[in-house]
């Protein structure tokens, strides 16, 4: 075998070379898939309790911290498997057990104030993370029902602990079945 | 591809109608307590108008519609509110708001109810009085009557359809009104093409009730309007079901993705034209219906005229009790019903027949065997699914093939259960995956408004710090003022 045959072969591999590594450089810099978009997607599979069992001041911090790799994904209680399963996918990796350091599953309760205890001091109002409580200052506070996330954070502030959790009076159905069933 | 032919493929079934059919229909007595459920039956609840302790008399309102499928509520009975709360139904939820009211037994009659001149009326004028008389489709879905009316209006459909088919096993209440009440019949069916702009009338009617076609033809004649006409149909099961229906009488197929008022067409009940006639005839909102009471555990099989919300336990104690220890209740018939988990279930508009089974009524259904691909459940199928493959995809989880084998276009009639040789529940099994849908979009949708309002709270609990802050520092800088000053 001659050299003559070996190196427009030889050179042409290097090219190749070349040229493939470039643009495999460029698109790792330039087309690396946005944060705030990987953030986005992240947040749309938990189940936005606001609730902070994950030890992070609601969903979307959560979400972040998952982005940035500072959180693991079996911290979200309230999602259960099901969120734990569904992050897995979007990120690609091995789904687990949810943790139970951070607290167990639970079906879905409402917060309900009882009424003939309650004192109308207000302190629940800014503890509740989607506003579902609606009151004032020496008014009666009463919980938004279909707004209520069952967050339990309305719980410590209460210095009469007027509120306990129970489960949702309405079933839930925010839409009709006609509609349930049109295509997307 | 060749087209299908509109004639449904269906089941011929046994009936077993004949026993509530030797009694003549007649009106249960006024339950002590009525158990009202704000959602009558299509899955959407009104909004309940009375606290505890108020005084109702039969007609009052109890219950506003908010959302599009819900109905307005009024009371059938005269007497008090004594709850409002989560009390068991017969829908697929299983639970639900009801207003629970103790019958005084006064009969109080609310003021202010006359007649309607419906003939003189404007269409919309009539369209929004049977929205706030509360009718919603009497056949088993409850969808509410002057929505279809109204949709059928805005695309201006040419043809009504009355559908006395009634094809189920076991249900006969639209037999017994259509013997009984064929006027009342007639007389909706005119009120109907007032309100929805039709110039024709077809009140279809299965041939196994030439008692009912009959009844019909006599009042037909005595009204002499020649816009309506009575068509019979061969009775095949699931002829009654709305599309299989509108094909097998006027040969034209609603599109899978449409709604009937698409192709010019409309269809409502025998039962919801009768009670749009009453309506008309005394100005009252709908506070009963005729259910059938039937099955071998019950003493006297019969069609009752019942007051909305009245216990099933007492329609089975109006027809002389429980025969036996009954092995089964169930709402509707015997292909499309659902079991109750207790007698205390009120009667809503969607429930047409309690079935009272016993062991001769329900045949063994038989260990459950894997899926031998047959092909049986596809040769029934009404809407001409393939079930298999549909079954299928939903074992699998697979979201994408579940919709494009069309589980919203199942009509839930059973064909495919009845005849599968491995008796497998597909119906069932379509139903489950159709109520986890759903309740996952409903949660979907509430995380949705849970991340706005969240988004919002931090975004006024930030602006409220940072004012604070502005007046903090704006009372310290005129304080320093003050002090040097």
């Amino acid at each position: 075998m001659s050299a003559t045959t070996v190196l427009p072969a030889i050179g042409v591999a290097m090219g190749l070379a070349i040229v493939l590594g470039a643009a495999l450089g460029w698109a790792a810099t330039r087309l690396r898939p946005d944060a705030d978009r990987l953030v986005e997607s992240i947040d749309a599979l938990l189940p936005q309790t606001q609730c902070g069992q994950c030890r992070y001041p609601g969903c979307r911090p959560y979400a972040e911290a998952i982005a940035r790799g500072d959180a693991d994904i079996d911290q979200c209680p309230p999602g259960g498997e099901d969120t734990v399963h569904a992050l897995a996918a979007l990120l690609g990796r091995d789904p687990k057990p949810p943790d139970p350091a951070f607290g167990a599953t639970k079906p879905r309760l409402v917060a309900v104030i009882d009424e003939a205890r309650c004192i109308g001091c207000a302190l629940c109002l800014p503890a509740c993370p989607v506003d579902a409580i609606v009151g004032a200052q020496r008014f009666m506070h009463t919980v938004i029902e279909q707004q209520c996330t069952g967050c339990e954070l309305c719980l410590p502030p209460c210095p009469v602990d007027c509120i306990e959790l129970r489960p949702p009076l309405v079933s839930g159905r925010l839409r009709t079945r006609r509609a349930a069933q049109a295509r997307p | 591809m060749t087209a299908r032919s509109t004639f449904p493929p269906g089941l011929e079934l046994e009936a077993r109608k004949a026993a509530p059919m030797r009694q003549p229909l007649r009106v249960a007595p006024a339950p002590p307590w009525v158990v009202l459920a704000l959602d009558q039956g299509s899955g959407d609840a009104a909004l309940p108008l009375l606290t505890p302790g108020a005084r109702v008399r039969i007609g009052t309102p109890v219950g506003r519609a908010a959302g599009e499928a819900a109905v307005d509520v009024h009371s059938p009975v005269a007497g008090v509110v004594r709850s409002v709360e989560s009390r068991p139904l017969p829908g697929p939820t299983g639970a639900g708001p009801c207003i629970v009211i103790e019958n005084d037994g006064s009969e109080e009659l609310e003021t202010g109810f006359a007649p309607i001149d419906w003939a003189t009326l404007a269409p919309q004028d009539l369209l929004a009085r049977i929205r706030s008389a509360g009718i919603a489709g009497l056949g088993g879905a409850a969808f509410p009557a002057h929505a279809k009316l109204a949709a059928a209006r805005e695309r201006s459909a040419t043809h009504l359809v009355l559908n006395g088919a009634e094809c189920e096993p076991w249900i006969c209440c639209d037999d017994a009104l259509m013997r009984e009440r064929a006027a009342d019949v007639l007389l909706g069916a005119q009120v109907l093409l007032h309100a929805c702009g039709a110039a024709k009338c077809t009140i279809a009617v299965e041939d196994d009730k030439p008692e009912a076609i009959a009844a019909i033809a006599v009042a037909l004649a005595a009204a002499a309007d020649p816009r309506i006409e009575v068509a019979t149909l061969r009775a095949i099961y699931p002829a009654g079901a709305e599309r299989q229906l509108l094909a097998a009488v006027t040969g034209l197929e609603v599109p899978y993705d449409a709604l009937p008022p698409a192709i010019g067409l409309m269809c409502q009940n025998v039962g919801t034209a009768a009670a749009a006639a009453r309506l008309v005839r005394t100005g009252q909102p709908i506070t009963t219906r005729i259910v059938t009471v039937t099955g071998s555990g019950v003493r006297q099989p019969a069609n009752l005229e019942a007051r909305l919300g009245t216990p099933i336990g007492d329609l089975v104690a109006a027809c002389g009790g429980y025969e036996s220890e009954p092995l089964r209740l169930i709402a509707g018939g015997s292909m499309t019903g659902r079991a109750l988990a207790t007698d205390a279930v009120p009667l809503t508009q969607a429930v047409n027949c309690v079935v009272v089974a016993t062991a001769a009524d329900l045949a063994a259904r038989g260990r459950e065997m894997p899926c031998i691909r047959c092909g049986d459940c596809a040769t029934v199928c009404p809407p001409g699914l393939l079930p298999q493959s549909l079954l299928r995809a939903i074992a699998a989880g697979d979201d994408d093939q579940v919709a494009r084998h069309g589980l919203a276009d199942c009509i839930e009639c059973g064909c495919c259960d009845y005849v599968c040789p491995s008796r497998i529940p597909l119906t069932a099994r379509f139903r489950a995956a159709r109520e986890t849908r759903r309740a996952r979009l409903d949660e979907r949708q509430r995380a949705a408004e849970a991340r706005d309002r969240f988004a919002r709270h931090e975004e006024r609990l930030a602006a409220t710090a940072e004012a604070d802050r502005q007046a903090f520092e704006a009372a310290r800088s005129r304080a320093r003022g003050e002090r040097e000053g």
